[in-house]
């Protein structure tokens, strides 16, 4: 494969996909792309489809309808080569409190076949990358909500993939520690290529040079720059579009029941 | 760096990696259960309560006939020992189920299935955690009835590790089923309830089959069909240096049923997870 060719495929390609609880539906006809190393937000409110978009993209739930492919890999037929690219922060915790940090990184690694001499170096690159080094050696339960969440970012980069997923990263930490994460992150994408989809509620977690997707009620309303999106929905700034967006999409919603 | 990215690329993981993440996880299961102290003696001290009071106090009233392994009369705390260390591995697969479902609320088993292994490789992988836990602990029970003149030949404590490994993996493999099955952690009253005791009482460990037949045909049947029986009884016999061919035959075809299920249950085409809201 040639460089050009390579570096067109998305990093992460949702591709009409819809999903449903019984008879409610969560998602309907999603599509979306993260580009490589872009810092891609995904919009919405709680309940909007997030949760359901990730449990997907993990292989959590089958995918009933469409296709979701990561760096061109479709994760329902090559989930082995598509989640070896892929990170994930997920909104529950996934450390293990009762041992130490250092431990819960070895296992991770583990989880991806990386064997311990390999594991210790890239353990001590991503410790570094949250600026957590002298932490290594602490029992996860005797840290701050923040530094758990540096932790988890750790552990998601660890087996460095090439896309790195967040789901509601900020929830529960202080304004300080919000906009370290959303810093770290942010380097991240910018310095090492990674190609980040942060999910997440808050608006003002969006940069001006970010792409944006707008998910409301299981529905991408709106996906671009976030000038695009701005333009699109003929609002001032982004929260304005947001709002614009979404009540247009519930003005719909009202006059299609009446 | 872009090279070997490449190959693992095209020839997907190695077995060496297979290994690793084996270990991995096993590692990790001996980590948390060494850091859970409760749940090590909690896990002790039921079997040691049904040994030292239980048995003590039905002595008396249920006699034990001559029956196979045993070549003479024994006292009822040696005839359950074995029973009992079946319900520590019964108790341990359920506890791994309850592991399982907390894991997954928290994010615990979310990280283990988005690893790039396989998925029945992942799940086997846990099952073994647990299973070698399990022997640990039945191992310190043995060491401790010893004292409490329950003293199989010395044959038995090397003949019943394989035995211990096997139903550990099926009451394992039970729990992991079960699992998939709980929606929540309050639930798991509910396993104690009409998964534990039921296969518990239903069984060979507390009392002699023949017994059982004695006073309800039925109930017999029950118990022989009841899979925890032939753990107990594999368990029983390979403690007195035998093979318990029956109860070994049940074991081996009930733990590949368990763990088909729990692997379907598990699958993300097939499984009950994306049924689930929010799970």
């Amino acid at each position: 494969m040639k460089p050009s060719a390579a570096a067109q495929i998305p990093a992460l390609d949702v591709d009409h996909v819809g999903h449903r609880y019984g008879a409610r539906v969560a998602l309907k006809d999603v599509s979306l792309t993260v580009r490589q190393s872009s810092f891609t937000v995904l919009l919405g409110l709680n309940g909007a489809g997030k949760s359901t978009l990730f449990s997907l993209i993990t292989r959590l739930y089958a995918i009933s309808s469409g296709k979701i492919r990561i760096f061109g890999h479709d994760v329902a037929k090559e989930p082995g080569a598509a989640l070896s690219k892929l990170g994930v922060v997920f909104q529950s915790r996934a450390l293990d409190i009762d041992i130490s940090v250092r431990q819960n990184l070895m296992y991770h690694a583990a989880l991806h076949g990386i064997a311990s001499k390999r594991a210790n170096e890239l353990i001590g690159q991503v410790l570094d990358r949250v600026a957590m080094t002298d932490r290594s050696g602490d029992r996860v339960g005797n840290l701050s909500i923040g530094q758990m969440r540096r932790i988890e970012i750790a552990r998601a980069l660890l087996h460095q993939p090439r896309l790195l997923l967040l789901d509601e990263p900020t929830v529960g930490l202080d304004i300080k520690a919000r906009a370290d994460i959303l810093d770290h992150v942010r380097r991240l994408s910018e310095v090492e290529g990674i190609g980040v989809l942060w999910a997440t509620h808050l608006i003002d977690e969006a940069g001006a040079g970010d792409d944006v997707a707008v998910l409301h009620k299981g529905s991408v309303l709106a996906h671009g720059t976030v000038g695009d999106v701005i333009a699109k929905s003929g609002g001032g700034d982004l929260r304005d579009a947001f709002n614009r967006l979404t009540g247009v999409a519930d003005q719909d919603e009202l006059e299609a029941v009446r | 760096m872009t090279a070997i990215s490449d190959t693992t690329e095209r020839h997907g993981l190695s077995p060496a990696q297979y290994l690793i993440c084996l270990t991995g996880i096993v590692w990790r299961e001996a980590l948390r259960f060494i850091h859970q102290r409760e749940r090590f003696i909690s896990a002790l001290v039921r079997p040691l309560v049904w040994l030292f009071i239980f048995a003590a106090g039905f002595r008396q009233v249920l006699g034990v006939s001559i029956i196979p392994p045993y070549e003479t009369y024994v006292l009822y705390e040696v005839y359950i020992a074995p029973g009992l260390v079946a319900m520590i591995q019964l108790f341990n697969g359920m506890q791994s189920s309850l592991t399982m479902v907390y894991d997954r609320e928290t994010g615990g088993m979310r990280t283990l299935l988005v690893s790039p292994f396989p998925r029945w490789w992942l799940l086997t992988s846990k099952l073994l955690a647990g299973t070698i836990v399990s022997i640990l602990q039945a191992y310190v029970f043995l060491l401790i009835a010893w004292f409490w003149d329950i003293e199989p030949p010395a044959i038995g404590y090397l003949a019943v590790a394989p035995a211990l490994l096997l139903s550990g993996f099926m009451l394992g493999a039970l729990g992991m089923l079960i699992s998939s099955l709980i929606k929540q952690l309050e639930n798991f009253a509910g396993v104690m309830n009409f998964v534990i005791f039921p296969m518990f009482f239903a069984s060979s460990a507390l009392y002699p089959l023949w017994r059982v037949k004695e006073s309800s045909p039925l109930l017999y049947y029950v118990c022989e069909l009841n899979p925890f029986t032939h753990a107990t009884e594999l368990i029983r016999f390979a403690l007195y240096g035998q093979v318990a061919w029956i109860s070994l035959t049940v074991v081996l075809g009930c733990t590949a049923a368990f763990l088909f299920g729990a692997i379907l249950a598990y699958d993300p085409a097939r499984g009950f997870l994306a049924r689930r809201e929010g799970g």
